[in-house]
């Protein structure tokens, strides 16, 4: 089924300042398959971005749209979710931006539930500045700041986020634009904190240093590690090392959302003592 | 000139970690932001390629940058981030632990604008809006005195235990390439010796750091660091000369250009002083006496040398790249104050989010004192559109 992207697009502002074959191209086009899909209209959506490579998407988007601070995106969201809770309110984010320096944002927004939708396009690697490590950089890969090779693990940032208390959890990738639309989706359609990790290609500033300059070469790195969680978890301890899950890790539907438990407050001490 | 000094063509960004290099600087912690990203990441590979016997920490933001800065110098450590704008800003509250710790942490402050909106040219208003933290600010005017002011700095420090920023207009400095002299690593032991920490945390005499301080001494221990302040004015002269023994070149809390005989002068910090210089030129030229101003030493604030280089009764513009909004600019407010019944004082302020200060747009603010359309009063706005 085609899809009418432009309602969604800000035409004036092309052509993107990304490169040729990014990886972000295919989450804005995800997010905007999930709007349409969820019929949200764009005056009912806001879309909020920090700094990065990967922030650069709400410019581009014609919804309401805040770019923000570097690791604050979440923080601006939650105040925007919570004096207008009837509305869609989505971060979208790089891995610097949201495991980072906004590190501490992220799991806390997890641990409230707060209906935020965050999507993290994990690309290893600090892209707009130059390609210096970031907490998803693989242990060993190089960058501009670890030349001979990052010496610090990796995060899992699906396991982060389950762990912090999120709702809603699910890792796509590029490689797979059906499939990454349809867990934007189920996220947006979420009730509560809902996150989508999407494993991304920056062959710009990791894929160079990395062996992998061409983004297709990059994009296929991606797709062979990619396996279902089912089958990554019936493989052995070597093989799943060379591979990650893709699917919707974690869903609880039964925890109560933030600002609902917010109001449900509010009403019930109004019911108690009348003004 | 130093006979076995290199000559190299370098970035401003790289002239700072040469500079850190040399200065056999032992921890490095930053985060990236544009336009100070090269300088650790030059810095970064020292330390892989061995260069440094250094450690290198790449931190999640820059507020962890600063704490971890502040850490490794409270071990004794010779410690340094570079920053630039929103991670200066992300600092602030570490760059006050930084002074009241007494911790000589050197900072490379490439200055960019602060957001919203957004921008990543130069300004000044990032590095002013830290003035009140305690640090030492010397802004440079080319590549080489970046080197230059990075030595100076961490002799300052260490010996005044204050903590010094080194600032540098991004991308006119940070990014363009000039011919730097870098003095051979012998020459910079003399100068610079190994940081001998006279308090730090150390296993074999325990002291204990960062306690509450109540009213009967919290004061005193401010009154400490501002009289730090003032004798650090002292010894910046006094190692400046030292530096210019060893190395032939300048390093003053004043630069001036033709102000001796000068009926009106313009003063400004960082690069935009080369604009003055040829407005200078232009307006001698035409038999009007004008002179120029570069503040290097903006903290502790140079007021006795500014009332020395400035003629008694020769109308002064101070040219800030920052405004204290509902005030006027950092700089005229506080050379008004020092020049108080000397020299009158008009505040201009230009070249805001990277707009240039071309040498016309320095002829328009000599004009605007020879002609008396500026108004002392009020914030004297250059080129601006209402």
């Amino acid at each position: 089924m085609s899809v009418d992207y432009m309602p969604y697009v800000r035409e004036e502002k092309l052509p993107h300042m990304w490169c040729p074959g990014c990886g972000i191209g295919v989450v804005m086009k995800s997010m905007i398959k999930a709007f349409e899909d969820l019929e949200w209209e764009p005056e009912d959506t806001a879309v909020i971005s920090g700094i990065g490579c990967t922030s650069r998407l709400p410019g581009y988007m014609k919804v309401n749209t805040l770019h923000t601070t570097h690791g604050r995106a979440i923080s601006f969201a939650t105040g925007i979710k919570m004096h207008r809770s009837d509305k869609h309110v989505v971060v979208i984010s790089g891995d610097g931006d949201a495991s980072a320096i906004g590190g501490n944002h992220l799991i806390h927004a997890a641990r409230r539930n707060i209906d935020l939708t965050v999507i993290v396009n994990n690309n290893h690697i600090y892209g707009m500045t130059g390609g210096q490590y970031s907490p998803t950089t693989p242990l060993g890969a190089k960058a501009s700041t670890a030349p001979y090779g990052n010496l610090e693990p990796a995060f899992d940032l699906v396991k982060l986020l389950i762990g912090a208390g999120a709702t809603f959890v699910a890792r796509g990738h590029v490689g797979n634009g059906r499939q990454l639309a349809s867990f934007i989706r189920k996220a947006f359609a979420h009730k509560g904190f809902s996150f989508v990790e999407v494993v991304s290609n920056c062959h710009t500033q990791f894929g160079r240093r990395n062996k992998m300059a061409d983004p297709m070469n990059m994009v296929n790195w991606i797709s062979d590690r990619a396996v279902s969680q089912k089958k990554w978890e019936n493989m052995s301890a070597a093989d799943q090392e060379k591979h990650f899950p893709v699917g919707v890790m974690f869903e609880d539907t039964e925890q109560a959302e933030y600002c609902e438990r917010y109001e449900k407050l509010i009403a019930k001490l109004r019911e108690e003592q009348p003004a | 000139m130093n006979a076995a000094s290199e000559r190299v063509a370098i970035t401003g960004n790289q002239a700072l970690a040469h500079a850190v290099r040399l200065a056999r600087t032992e921890v490095i912690a930053a985060y990236p932001i544009t336009p100070q990203t090269s300088v650790v990441e030059e810095i970064a590979g020292f330390c892989a390629d061995g260069l440094m016997n250094a450690r290198f920490i790449q931190t999640e933001s820059e507020h962890s940058s600063m704490s971890a800065c502040i850490g490794a110098s409270m071990t004794g450590a010779r410690a340094f981030t570079a920053t630039s704008s929103q991670g200066l800003a992300l600092m602030h509250e570490m760059l006050h632990w930084a002074t009241g710790a007494r911790t000589p942490v050197v900072l490379g402050e490439v200055n960019r604008s602060l957001a919203a909106p957004w921008t990543i040219l130069t300004d000044q208003s990032d590095s002013m809006a830290q003035r009140d933290t305690g640090w030492m600010q010397f802004y440079a005017g080319s590549n080489q005195e970046v080197f230059d002011s990075t030595l100076l700095a961490f002799k300052v420090a260490e010996q005044a235990l204050l903590p010094a920023m080194v600032v540098l207009d991004a991308f006119v400095l940070s990014h363009c390439v000039e011919g730097v002299e870098l003095p051979p690593q012998p020459l910079i032991d003399e100068f610079l010796p190994r940081r001998e920490a006279e308090i730090s945390l150390d296993p074999d005499d325990p002291h204990a750091f960062g306690g509450m301080m109540f009213p009967d001494s919290f004061m005193e221990q401010r009154y400490k660091i501002q009289r730090a302040m003032e004798t650090a004015g002292g010894m910046i002269v006094e190692h400046a000369a030292a530096w210019h023994e060893l190395t032939g070149r300048e390093l003053k809390p004043l630069h001036e250009y033709r102000v001796e005989d000068a009926e009106i002068v313009a003063l400004c910090l960082g690069t935009a002083y080369g604009s003055f210089c040829a407005a200078v030129d232009e307006l001698r030229g035409r038999g009007v006496r004008a002179g120029a101003v570069r503040m290097w030493q903006y903290r502790p604030f140079p007021a006795r040398p500014l009332r020395e280089i400035i003629p008694a009764g020769a109308p002064l513009a101070v040219v800030d790249r920052a405004v204290s909004f509902g005030h006027g600019g950092p700089v005229a407010g506080e050379a008004k104050a020092a020049l108080d019944g000397h020299a009158p004082v008009c505040g201009f302020v230009a070249g805001l989010g990277g707009r240039e200060i071309l040498p016309e747009t320095a002829a328009g603010i000599f004009h605007a004192l020879l002609e008396n359309t500026a108004e002392p009063d009020r914030i004297n706005w250059v080129e601006v559109r209402e």
